[in-house]
Order: C-alpha cells, then structure tokens, then sequence
C-alpha cells in the first residue's frame, strides 16, 4: 500500500497555524508592551518638549545671551530695568554641588569599601537598611533640619553672623546624596571580580594595598559614576537648598556667606510669576539649563558605568 | 495588589467624602492676606453652612494671574492691580475686574532686640535696601554699633522679588523708579524672616504688621528726618499717619455671584473686624 | 622559631588601623540620621496626640492639626502609584522579555537613566506645562499625581527590570518546552517569580512620593483647604508641602508644631519602607532559586 504525503495530518495543521497566529487578544497585550517600552523615551521627551514649548517666548525675545549667562544681575520685576543673568544663581549651583562633593565623595566612598570589603553579611545588611533609611528622609525635612538645627550649630561653631549660608547646604546636601554614592561605589567594588582580590592577597597585600592598587583601579570608572550620579542629585536638588542656603542673589565669597542655587530659584518665584508671562518664561528657560546640566552629568555616568562593564 | 490599592482608595475617598451640596468660592493669593482669609473662611463655615471657601497663598501675583485665566472666585491681593492686569483679565474671561478693599495692613520693619536703633527714618531704610545705597555696616546709621553683631555688617532680610509684600516695601521706600539691591537674603515667608531676625543680631527685615512676635522689635518709621517717629499700630495704620501702610484687596472678575458677594459683604461685618484685628491686621476704613 | 617579621606586624598594624578607620567614618555617616530621627522626636513629641492627626489646621493654621495634609499626601501617593505602576512594570517587561540588544533598547535605557536624574523642580515645571495647562487639568490632584508618576517611573522600571532579571532563564525555557507562549509565560512563570520584588520597589516608591515637595508645588497642592478633596480634580493638601509652609510662612505656629509634623512625614516614609524591607527579606527566604 502506498500513501503519498501531500499535505501535513489536519491535527498538524491546526496546530502550527495556532503557533503562527497568535490570538487575538495576545497580540493586542504584546502591542501594549511595545508601546510601553518606549514610554520613557516619551516621557523625556515631552518633558523636554514642554520646556521648550513655555520658555520659547523668552528664548526668542529678551533672551540674551551674554546677559543670562554671564551677568550676576537677575532682577526680573525691576522697575528701572529688567535684567535676567543668571551667573550668581549658577555660581550657587555650582558651590554647593562642589562643597558637598568634596565632603560626601571621600567619606561615602570609604563607605562603599567598607561595607563591600570589611563587613559581614549581617552587618551589611544592616547598613544597607540604614542606608535605605537616610535615602527616604525627604528634602523637605532636610530644609527643615538645616534651618532648625544645622542654622545654630554653624553660628556656635564658627562664630558667623548668618547660618544659613553655602556651608550649611553643602553638609545637607552631602548627607542626601551619601546614600547615592554608597550604594552605587560599593555595586561598583562588588563588581570587581573576587579572583582579583585572591590574587592580591596570595602575593601578601594587605586589604589597604588590595583596596588602594587593586580595588581602586579595577573599580575607577565605577566610583567615578558614583561621584558623578551624586553630581546629578545635587544639582538638582530644591526644596532643602531653598531653605537652607539664604536665598540671596550674590556670588558668594566665602563658605558662610548665603547664596542661591538655580532650583531654588523657580520653587520661589514661580508661583508668583503670571503665567505666559516674561518672568514664567525666564524661569522655564532655568529650567532647560538644568535639564541639559543633568543630562550631561547623568549621560557621563552612564558612559563611565558601561565603560567599566564592557 | 492593585485589588488592594483600589480598596484603599475606596476606603479613604468613602471616609473622606462629605455633604456635597456645599458651593466652594475659590479664594487664591496674597501671602499677607492668606492668614486672614482663612481665619474668616473658617469663621464664615460657621455663618453659612453651604459655602465653603478654599483658600491658597502663592502671593498677590498667583492671585491675580489666577483671576486673569479666570480660575479662582475672589483673587487677595495686597498691591493694587495693574491696568495691564486688567486689560488682561478683561480679554480673557470678558469682565471687568471689581476691586474690594478689605482690610489695611502695615510693614514693619524689625530687628533684633539686642539692636539699640529705635528708629529709621525712610531714607535711612533706604539706605539700607535700595540699589546705590551706601549704608552696608550699622555704623553707617548713626554710628551704631550693634551688640553681638561681630563685623558689624547689616544683614539685609527681604522677600522673593515679585511677591507683593515685595513690591510694595520697594514702592514704599523708594519710589517707583528705583530696584532693591540685590544680595539680601529673599525668604519665602514672613516666618522665616522673622525667625531669622530673631536670632542674628546683624540683621533687619520687614513684614505685615500682623506677623511679628515679641522676638524682635519692630522700629518706628520716620517719613523725613525731622518728621515725628511713628511706631506701625492698628491706629497709626488706619489714620495712615505711618507711612508704610497699604490697602488689601479682593478682587472679582465681573460682579461677583450672590454667594461671593454676601462673603465679601460678611467681611466688612463687625465680627470680621474683630477677626482682623485678633490676625494683626487693621480693618479697611468705612466705606 | 617562626616569627613574623617586623615588616609584617607593621602590615597588620596598619591593616587593622585602616579598618578602624573606615569602620568609624562608616559609623558617623549614619549617626547623623539616627540624630535627627531622635532629635525630632524630643522637639515635636509634646504636641504629637491623636488630637493633631485627626483635626483640621485651624486659626490660620496656627493650631488644630494635620489632617488633612495626611489625606492629601494619601490621594496623591496612591494615584500617582496606580500610574506609575502598571507603566513601570510594562515598561520593564519590555525590556526584559522582548528588547534585543539594539540602538532603540541602548535609548531606552538611557531615557530612563536621564529621567531618573531630571531635577525634581523640572518635574514640576514639566507637569505645570503638560498637565495643568496643556491638558487643561488645572492645578489638581490628578495633575500633581501624574508628575509624581513620571517621577517615579524610573525607580519602578529599575527595580521591577532587577527582579524579572532575577527569574532564572531556565524557567522560561521550561515554559517554552511545554509549549506555552511568550505572553504565556510571562503571565504564569516570570510574573508571579518575581512580583515581591517589584512589590518591593512599589512600596519603596511610595514613600519617596510621599515625601516630594518640589514636584507638587506648582501642580496641585493648596496652602490650606477647608474641606477635603472629593475628587481627583479637587486641589489637596499635603504633609511635605504643609511642613514647608508652617515652617517658613505661618507666623504663630507653636514651635513644636513643625517639629512633629516633620516627624509624622518621617515615620509615614520609614514604616513604608520598613514595610518594603520586611517583605523584600520574607520573600528572599522563600525564594526558590
């Protein structure tokens, strides 16, 4: 008996068409998530878009760019003359983020070594706890912290007329961007790879010489993303920085003198300022500097963290 | 878990839900007048049980910019509305904004009880504020030296440059035709500055009459140097014999609806004086 | 007889000295929190009753209590995390299960880094654009809820992509064998393996929204309110943004008054999160894996 093949068992059939065409309603949820995939690269877009959108006005009129960049006068309900520089603003930004990196990098990083190179499981479970918790006091609470308590201490300490100044917010800031640095350096020492250390350690290194030769080097790029992701969070801080460095439009001299910071200034003018108005523009177009500052702060970042991983 | 959250919401807005044939008049604006308008909208809640008002602060600006895209039912505003305001106002909703003065306020200037200045006069003050105003150092005025102030050095309080409280100090001192230096410290409120104040003995600041506490102390304002000093009281204000005391304005688009009015009118009522003058304010002249 | 050298004792001098070191720094790094948390509680405990939780701010706010500062906080957490959340975790499905390794998952990833780094007050600037005005929602909760959202979104995606990522592959590919479909498989191995973990960084985002002030500014939280909100297109209240305004603006305010508002706003935050990290170390002992 022959039986010639000329088509698949009906059974067969069925079962790859069902393999081929989806139902329905799958399709539909796979399309969803699609979609959804590419919502952040909406989002910022958008957030961009908008920005864009409220300070064109400003951009394309009284903008200047000399004036906004580089002239300390930002006066935007002057009666003589408005004028909007925004360098004393910036240079506040600028202060504060570098004062509080110079007290946060060093300590959260030896932080980081610590806790990946020293502790215990139990211990560093604890900490990372700790760490989860000094992460959730909100900024707020932070401004509110430096106005009530930080305020009077630098007063007694260092016998200055005025707490409320650059110090003051780079220890606050510092203290909110540790969190950040910890746990990103140490993910960053942890990632180094465990053979390194051995190796280190079977020619005789102490953990000083692993960590400053070995762990050091093999984990730069990493600690340096830490940093940097601590940049970002600074920057774009408000609320704390509002309340805590004195709010007062100069380039300041000292460390004790008040300043003021970009943020700062939208989160307190804004509100008051009509909108579709001049003033509403010029405070968008703060914006925009921000966005592009963090954007670059956070695409170095990244940069730095693949690099490392590649 | 969002079976869990939805309950939730459920919960909270089924405990929160209240009567809701209540008419809410949307009250929105000046820093300096948001203390009294909540303590009358909380007065008034008592007095006709089926208007609730909700007020906000943001500053005069907020209010009035708020009234201009036609958000809010009364704007506060503790400057007077600007014809260009108006114009706006006018173009967008298509009424005429009806201004309403309902009380008077008046800013002191303060500083810290260790300071031995008891007055300024108005030149001195702006001296001490304006743009090109030489005096940087207590000893400028007069020669003071001010205790436990190290360096000397005035530490000049003052607000974000386009609240109203602002706007009217800057008017008031100098004129309209001249800036505030910049470099003083702008707080967000008067309760900061008067914190401030309090505790740095270098420094001076201003605010409504109605904020300040025995903290600090206030000065009395001389209108020229050889005119009487005049300390901000309830009595100086409303006989306007100090001389920086302003009007406090509400502010409809269009005439206000029934409900507006007969708050608006309450306001002017003896027991709303009352309130006023309890806040700090001083009641708005008969009129 | 087996010594060691000097050089080596040096070695471990020094070794242990530089222990001491970090152990000390690490130790004061975390003082300060434990400080302020002890520090807030002595200074706000005298005016801390169920009294000041449950009544409304009365006397311009002067007295009474926080009510309805803590509903608000309440409708904006739980709204913007119904947005946050279902996006979020399609979001990272998408990265997970289906992106290939190509340009546009390399600009995704990068979207959601950058937007995690977007300064909160940009947040509210791009809310104020997009939400209040452009869609016309006026200053409202949903406003304020959905620039929450976007805020948190990151953090979600983040923590729901590690815990999808933390689903053996072998699962899936047993899953496959059998015959069930991608969405199959998604729907009954990798969701369910590794839903306490995006439970986790669910509730972890919470808190953080509940402690926001900048983004909510200018989006839809009122000074004061005499009634609570009923809808989603009322204005609110909130905990962060009252103890911003009691603190700075309200002339009056019993001193300990901010003390224990702040306080109220911190434990809200850490039982959230002690909640997250309670259910993050259940399901680490259960895991199967």
């Amino acid at each position: 008996m022959e039986i010639k093949v000329t088509e698949p068992a009906p059974l067969a059939m069925e079962w790859r068409q069902k393999k081929k065409e989806k139902p329905i309603a799958e399709k539909i949820v796979e399309g969803i998530i699609k979609t959804g995939g590419v919502s952040c690269i909406v989002l910022i877009a958008a957030i961009l878009f908008f920005i864009l959108k409220e300070s064109y006005p400003f951009l394309v009129g009284a903008f200047n760019f000399k004036e906004f960049f580089f002239s300390e006068e930002w006066y935007p309900a002057s009666v003589v003359k408005i004028r909007y520089g925004i360098l004393a603003l910036l240079a506040g930004t600028v202060l504060v983020t570098i004062i509080s990196m110079l007290i946060a990098v060093p300590l959260g990083l030896a932080c980081a070594f610590y806790i990946s190179e020293f502790c215990s499981p139990k211990v560093r479970e604890i900490y990372k706890i700790l760490i989860e918790f000094l992460a959730a006091i909100p900024s707020v609470v932070w401004g509110f912290i430096a106005i009530m308590m930080i305020n009077p201490t630098i007063i007694n300490l260092f016998d200055v007329p005025i707490g409320l100044n650059i110090l003051n917010a780079s220890i606050i800031l510092a203290l909110m961007s540790l969190p950040l640095i910890i746990s990103v350096g140490e993910d960053a020492l942890r990632a180094v790879p465990e053979t390194y250390r051995e190796a280190a350690e079977a020619m005789g290194a102490t953990k000083w010489e692993v960590a400053t030769r070995v762990l050091l080097p093999a984990a730069k790029n990493g600690l340096m993303a830490a940093a940097l992701l601590g940049v970002g969070r600074v920057l774009g801080e408000t609320m704390a920085v509002l309340m805590a460095t004195g709010h007062s439009i100069q380039i300041p001299n000292s460390i004790f003198e008040p300043g003021r910071t970009l943020t700062a200034t939208i989160a307190a003018e804004l509100g008051e300022s009509p909108k579709g108005g001049e003033h509403y523009q010029a405070l968008f177009a703060i914006g925009l500097v921000l966005f592009c500052l963090s954007f670059i702060v956070n695409l170095t970042a990244d940069f730095l963290i693949r690099g490392r991983r590649q | 878990m969002k079976k869990l959250l939805l309950v939730l919401m459920i919960l909270i807005v089924s405990a929160c839900s209240q009567k809701s044939d209540t008419v809410i008049i949307q009250n929105k604006g000046s820093d300096t007048l948001v203390n009294l308008a909540q303590a009358w909208a909380e007065e008034y809640k008592n007095i006709n049980t089926k208007v609730a008002l909700a007020v906000s602060g943001g500053g005069s600006g907020t209010g009035i910019a708020a009234l201009i895209n036609g958000t809010v039912d009364i704007a506060n505003s503790s400057r007077a509305i600007k014809p260009e305001e108006r114009d706006e106002a006018k173009k967008n909703t298509g009424n005429d904004v009806k201004e309403f003065i309902v009380g008077m306020d008046a800013l002191a200037v303060f500083i810290h009880p260790s300071n031995p200045i008891t007055g300024l006069s108005l030149e001195e003050v702006a001296c001490i504020y304006g743009e090109g105003g030489k005096c940087t150092h207590w000893s400028d005025i007069r020669g003071t030296v001010v205790p436990g102030c190290k360096d000397n050095k005035i530490i000049r309080v003052s607000r974000q440059s386009n609240s109203g409280t602002y706007q009217y100090f800057r008017e008031a001192i100098l004129g309209k035709k001249k800036d505030l230096k910049l470099g003083s410290m702008d707080l967000n409120g008067s309760r900061e500055s008067i914190d401030l104040v309090e505790k740095t003995p270098c420094a001076i600041g201003y605010s409504g009459m109605g904020y300040l506490n025995p903290r600090v102390r206030a000065v009395c304002i001389q209108k020229t140097s050889n005119s009487d000093c005049i300390e901000p009281t309830v009595k100086t204000a409303m006989d306007k014999s100090y001389p920086i005391s302003r009007e406090l304005y509400m502010y409809t688009s269009g005439n206000p609806s029934e409900m507006v009015q007969a708050y608006l009118d309450w306001t002017q009522s003896d027991r709303a004086h009352e309130i006023t003058v309890k806040a700090g304010y001083v009641p708005a002249p008969k009129r | 007889m087996f010594r060691p050298s000097n050089h080596l004792l040096n070695k471990e001098i020094k070794e242990k000295k530089f222990k001491n070191l970090l152990s000390t720094i690490t130790f004061f790094l975390f003082l300060p929190a434990l400080i302020i948390i002890f520090w807030l509680f002595v200074k706000g405990y005298s005016a801390l009753s169920w009294d000041f939780l449950l009544m409304d701010p009365i006397q311009g706010m002067t007295a009474g209590g926080i009510f309805p500062t803590i509903v608000g906080t309440f409708w904006l957490v739980i709204i913007s995390v119904l947005v946050a959340c279902p996006m979020g975790v399609i979001a990272a499905i998408y990265l997970s299960e289906y992106a290939k390794d190509n340009k546009l998952t390399r600009v995704i990833r990068l979207a959601i880094l950058n937007l995690a780094g977007v300064p909160s007050i940009v947040h509210a600037l791009f809310g104020l654009g997009a939400f209040v005005l452009f869609m016309k929602m006026g200053t409202s909760i949903l406003a304020a809820s959905l620039t929450l959202a976007v805020m948190n979104l990151p953090v979600i995606i983040t923590s729901t992509l590690e815990s999808l990522k933390a689903v053996p592959h072998s699962y899936r590919e047993a899953s496959w064998n059998v015959g069930a479909s991608k969405l199959q498989t998604i729907r009954y191995i990798v969701l369910p393996n590794s839903l306490p973990g995006i439970l986790t960084g669910v509730v972890f985002s919470v808190g953080r929204s509940a402690g926001e002030t900048a983004a909510i500014l200018f989006t839809g939280v009122a000074f004061y309110l005499p009634f609570l909100p009923k809808s989603v297109f009322d204005q609110c209240m909130a905990l962060s943004m009252h103890l911003f305004t009691i603190s700075t603006q309200v002339v009056g305010v019993p001193d300990a008054y901010p003390f224990a508002t702040a306080l109220v706003l911190i434990l809200l935050i850490l039982s959230v999160n002690s909640i997250a990290v309670g259910l993050r170390s259940y399901f680490r002992m259960k895991r199967k894996w």
